[in-house]
């Protein structure tokens, strides 16, 4: 079908999208690379938005290490994030992510802050950001704040973001010495939505597990983390079991979907290097 | 709607190597900027939500989807469709390598196959099948069942390499 969009403002800097959402009167919608949401104005899903562009906002746009992070711009596409050295080094977990994320047309287009702001609880970039602990920085009418990944997605293409925020960057902690990212999924084509993902990072200071298209939003397996820590997998299996409670759709039984978590945390772990939890 | 939100937007881009300016519907996607505004229907407008690929074209050097872009979006952007390829002769040998190997048959898929392909070509080097099946998974054909869209994709990789090295 065709899109409807109620007007479209080209924003020439963070501080005017951030003039333009407040003039929309509640319509205001952010266009990053567009891959969503423009699917869901093709299909009539979203109608009427004045769409605030702030594609062309190129300070948005990049990697760079602050500190002992790594800073992501808002508006660097998927390809960006899949061939960047800084992100390899310091958080290969997303790196891993790109390329499952959709297909390469997409992953052009494609911007990771549109990814983070959209929410979709099958996406991959979300649940990464829970597991690596990353920062959500956002720009909105009382200026700055920021917002930590698990305090971030709330619902089904839910946020913390306010009426009239935006996402600029996201701020990722290095991956310290002998840390090990991991993701996996299944899918039933190449570049699907997971059926069920799931990301395992192992630092020092313990694991993290976050899964994906297992519930209204990314999750962190606090329980499974736990178990791992303690050096049982098959109590992690059984506590992640436990902890998740999966949809049943037209893709996917909840049983299936609960039944692949587990698969796929065995998955993840039998791929660590050294000593296996 | 306030007089910040324009329902029709001034563009400036070129298409196919020519300036192009226009004013276009706030919500308009690019394909249907080339197809109906520009009289290049080349490119297809297909699925319209960016599954099926027959939209494909080139912007600012990358392969992108048509429908998932809006026509306002490409301001100052550079665009190519297969007409401009085929014009320049950029994908003549691809083209060539299509119907030799029968990657076609009722051809829909193909202008955006044919993008989508020579953007893999295009980092040089011979990709194997599987990234070759990988790169266009996302371009649907309904009626090779992709095999022979494989072998002329590889072959054309294999004859540029040989190219290149003589």
């Amino acid at each position: 079908m065709k899109a409807s969009a109620g007007g479209y403002a080209r924003a020439e800097s963070v501080g005017h999208a951030v003039q333009l959402l407040a003039a929309s009167d509640g319509q205001g919608r952010v266009l990053a690379g567009g891959q969503s949401l423009i699917a869901a104005m093709n299909m009539r899903l979203s109608v009427g938005d004045l769409l605030v562009d702030i594609s062309k906002i190129s300070d948005l746009s990049g990697v760079a290490v602050e500190g002992e992070t790594l800073r992501i711009g808002a508006l660097t596409r998927h390809a960006q994030i899949g061939s960047d050295p800084l992100v390899k080094t310091h958080a290969p977990l997303l790196t891993d992510a790109v390329s499952h994320i959709a297909h390469a047309a997409i992953r052009n287009r494609g911007t990771i802050g549109g990814a983070l702001a959209h929410a979709d609880p099958a996406a991959e970039f979300p649940a990464c950001a829970l597991a690596l602990g990353a920062t959500m920085h956002v720009e909105g009418p009382d200026g700055p704040r920021a917002i930590a990944a698990e305090d971030f997605f709330e619902e089904v293409f839910t946020t913390a973001l306010s009426e009239g925020e935006i996402l600029t960057a996201i701020t990722v902690p290095f991956a310290v010495a002998d840390e090990e990212q991991i993701l996996e999924e299944v899918a039933r084509r190449s570049g699907d939505y997971a059926l069920v993902g799931l990301c395992l990072v192992k630092r020092s200071a313990g694991h993290r597990i976050a899964l994906f298209s297992v519930g209204p939003k990314p999750i962190l397996a606090t329980g499974a983390m736990a178990a791992l820590d303690a050096g049982d997998l098959d109590a992690a299996v059984g506590a992640l079991s436990a902890e998740i409670d999966p949809p049943s759709d037209t893709q996917a039984s909840a049983a299936y979907r609960r039944h692949l978590a587990g698969v796929l945390l065995r998955r993840a772990v039998a791929r660590l290097k050294g000593d296996v939890a | 709607m306030t007089e910040l939100f324009r329902d029709k937007v001034d563009v400036s881009m070129t298409v196919n190597g020519e300036p192009v300016e226009a004013r276009v519907p706030a919500g308009q996607h690019m394909i249907d900027f080339l197809r109906l505004e520009l009289g290049l229907t080349g490119a297809h407008a297909s699925c319209e939500h960016g599954v099926c690929g027959a939209c494909t074209i080139r912007v600012d050097g990358d392969a992108v989807r048509g429908c998932l872009m809006l026509a306002a979006q490409a301001d100052g952007a550079k665009v190519w469709t297969v007409e401009g390829l085929t014009d320049t002769s950029a994908i003549s040998d691809l083209q060539d390598a299509f119907v030799e190997r029968n990657a076609l048959q009722c051809g829909f898929c193909t202008p955006g196959m044919l993008v989508a392909a020579d953007e893999l070509l295009s980092r040089g080097g011979v990709p194997s099948r599987a990234e070759i099946r990988e790169h266009l998974s996302g371009n649907y054909c309904r009626c090779t069942g992709y095999e022979a869209i494989i072998d002329a994709v590889e072959s054309v990789a294999k004859g540029r390499a040989v190219k290149g090295t003589t």
